[in-house]
């Protein structure tokens, strides 16, 4: 393998990395303060890339510049964890925090079919391809190879400010104390005059909006089509439960190694691709039960 | 005297009862096809269409009288409930004739079991050519082509407009389809033009969302040509990821399911590529386009869908085609008001029929033999989607395994002598 062949890969990877972590970003944080797996995680991912293409498709056809498809991804992603991800918090998984774990995830799991069959109704089953805001950003040729700006640069760009964003909320704002309080006892923080009804559906609706933002910044890359949802939840988890479910760095570092494990098994033998997330997984499993950072005590699934 | 000879007619009417059966008040035919899942993309366009085909039969007095009515299975709920579904419908009665299915793996499953059932099944739309190579059926028929007749077309098509080509890589899909079409595909081309090289070959996963490491690695090895079989959500993001990266412009694309996404794909598919449509199924059909059903038809599913018709619309429409030309051959060759099963099964042989596509004609082994189309891209202004130029139409004769011969030998044996001898219709637009 020569050189560039090996700088292709790291981009590829880098690019494919991003996207993989902001969706787990928004997984691993509800599971580190609710202590709960939220499979329909996937479909918000999902129709957070629908409504953007429905509204980018809207605007467009009003005579908008294809420069507003980035505005109205926000927009998606606030619409997802405001008008999704809030009520599923505050009318279900309030009453089963202190059910036995299997029945959460049933019941995150029966949210996430009902989701799956409101978008075969919405939206119908053919794909809807929509990219105007990747070909507003244009193209980079490196070593001969044309990449898009917005998955070299901007997606990477993103995922990092989210990263070092998420990190300054939860440790320096008093919001993010208040979370951080409640994920360490939920007893004691009350105790001590913390809502935390409050917190978790906070914390809810941002993991929320998390998920629909990885939709809408995946929608110009992808077709966007019935079951992508159920996809990108079993790489995300993949990814969170290497890294140790709840930690957030760890999702970083583990969707890197996932995203560039995946690239370099395209260059080097492409039979494999599909296999290395899944084989990387294993093997952390193998030697650290809890994951790469996590603690066996927050092990609960 | 007279109950002695009312009994005698009885008796001597009684062999022809036997053979013949009773006009039902309706034939009821069961349709498989995905209304959920991926090939949701196929399957709601064929239901569409087949709800239009059905009205006008209907419309038209039926067969013989008779009119038809269909139920819908969804292949998207899994083998299993497709299986106890097609059961059920033909054991208790809600099925007299049964077209299954889209997916090769759900024909594998579904031709066996219609045999046990002794009812006439129509392999409507799935591609492996495995089927009547490794079995005998007399239940089960496929009123269209099949994957080699498809492989072998888009071969002949490439070599034909474009023979100095030197190398080619592959993107499918990883499951059975893009594996055996590889296959076919390369064993075909390995035949007719032995100094092609085969740079890449890339199987990313079923539904994968994302092909950007194989768009690289691709644009890294600038191949001459790119084959993909891939088809639906898949097609689509590869070539707009393609197309976005400048890859449609420094290597053709030879895709032999694209037909079925032209529309979808809009600009993003350029001009210069190579298209197929699993036969000669092409809303500007260059010879039919001007004959009254076939435009009729076109204009009620573009009312009714808001799309145009794609490669399923066809195969449904040789389905019904079919069904109602063997109703009616039966009925005349006997001279029955009602097929018996078997009667009807006896008029299969050697039937022709014509849905919206050439006149399709079933083979002694039961196999379909149809025409191929192939065209090039061209974005010309008049619909805001590719449509084809330079479009050939293969006759299907020549293009598929002859009966008892395994395709993958067959094209395998081939030689560049058997480029030359195609009968090919070739038409500007």
């Amino acid at each position: 393998m020569n050189l560039t062949i090996f700088v292709l890969a790291l981009f590829d990877g880098i690019a494919y990395a991003a996207l993989v972590f902001i969706v787990a970003l928004g997984l691993t944080l509800i599971f580190g303060v609710m202590r709960i797996l939220n499979v329909a995680h996937g479909s918000l991912y999902a129709i957070g890339a629908y409504a953007t293409v429905s509204l980018t498709g809207a605007f467009l056809s009003m005579g908008f510049a294809p420069v507003f498809a980035f505005p109205l991804m926000l927009v998606s992603a606030i619409l997802v964890g405001v008008l999704l991800g809030g009520p599923i918090e505050w009318l279900l998984l309030r009453r089963i925090y202190d059910k036995p774990e299997v029945l959460q995830l049933l019941v995150t799991f029966a949210v996430f079919m009902i989701l799956e069959d409101v978008q075969r109704l919405v939206w119908g089953s053919q794909p809807y391809f929509q990219a105007a805001a990747l070909q507003s950003l244009g193209n980079v040729t490196l070593f001969g190879v044309t990449y898009t700006v917005y998955q070299l640069i901007l997606l990477p760009a993103v995922a990092l400010a989210l990263l070092l964003g998420l990190r300054f909320f939860l440790r320096r704002t008093v919001i993010g104390k208040l979370i951080l309080a409640t994920t360490e006892d939920r007893e004691a923080a009350q105790s001590i005059g913390i809502d935390a009804d409050k917190v978790f559906l906070l914390t809810f609706i941002v993991g929320a909006a998390l998920a629909g933002l990885g939709g809408a910044l995946a929608s110009p890359t992808t077709s966007i089509l019935p079951g992508m949802g159920a996809d990108m939840i079993v790489l995300s988890f993949a990814v969170v439960a290497t890294a140790g479910l709840g930690q957030i760095e760890g999702a970083a570092l583990t969707a890197l190694l996932i995203g560039l494990g995946r690239s370099f098994a395209v260059y080097v033998w492409p039979e494999t691709a599909v296999l290395v997330p899944y084989l990387i997984m294993v093997l952390v499993l193998l030697v650290r039960p809890e994951g790469l950072f996590g603690s066996p005590a927050a092990r609960k699934i | 005297m007279n109950r002695l000879l009312i009994t005698s007619a009885l008796c001597a009417a009684l062999p022809m009862a036997a053979l013949a059966a009773d006009k039902p008040d309706a034939l009821k035919v069961g349709m498989t096809t995905f209304l959920t899942g991926p090939a949701s993309v196929f399957g709601v366009p064929a239901r569409d269409a087949a709800e239009i085909l059905v009205e006008d039969i209907n419309a038209n007095g039926g067969i013989n009288g008779v009119p038809v009515e269909v139920t819908f299975i969804d292949e998207g709920a899994g083998a299993e409930a497709l299986t106890s579904e097609f059961r059920r419908l033909v054991e208790t009665g809600e099925a007299e004739v049964m077209f299954a299915s889209i997916s090769s793996g759900n024909c594998q499953t579904l031709a066996p079991l219609a045999e046990d059932l002794e009812v006439p099944n129509f392999m409507w739309d799935c591609g492996t050519q495995k089927i009547f190579e490794e079995n005998d059926y007399t239940y089960v028929f496929r009123t269209q082509a099949n994957a080699a007749p498809e492989m072998v077309a888009a071969v002949a098509y490439l070599l034909k407009t474009k023979p100095d080509f030197k190398t080619i890589a592959v993107v499918n899909q990883d499951y059975a389809w893009g594996r055996d079409s590889w296959d076919i595909f390369s064993t075909t081309l390995k035949a007719l033009k032995p100094d092609v090289e085969v740079v890449g070959e890339f199987f990313p996963k079923f539904g994968a969302p994302d092909f950007s490491t194989e768009i690289s690695r691709l644009q890294a090895l600038r191949p001459d040509v790119i084959l993909s079989t891939s088809w639906g959500g898949d097609l689509d993001t590869f070539v707009q990821q393609a197309s976005q990266r400048g890859l449609t412009n420094t290597s053709t694309f030879v895709l032999p399911l694209a037909e079925s996404s032209l529309e979808r794909l809009g600009s993003s598919l350029p001009a210069g590529h190579i298209v197929g449509a699993r036969g000669d199924h092409y809303f500007l059909h260059p010879e039919r386009r001007d004959d009254a059903d076939f435009k009729a038809f076109m204009e009620k599913y573009e009312a009714k869908t808001g799309d145009v018709s794609v490669y399923p619309v066809f195969h449904a429409s040789q389905a019904f085609a079919a069904l109602q030309a063997a109703y009616e051959k039966a009925i005349a060759d006997n001279g029955v008001d009602w097929p018996s099963k078997e009667q009807l099964v006896a008029a299969m042989d050697g039937l022709e029929f014509q849905g919206l596509g050439n006149p399709v004609k079933i083979r002694e082994d039961n196999q379909g033999i149809e025409d191929q189309l192939m065209g090039t891209t061209v974005q010309t202004g008049d619909y805001p989607f590719a449509t084809l130029e330079n479009i050939m139409i293969f006759d299907g004769d020549e293009l598929t395994t002859p009966v008892g011969e395994v395709s993958i030998d067959w094209v395998g044996g081939l030689d560049a002598a058997f480029l030359d001898g195609l009968t090919v219709s070739t038409f500007e637009n």
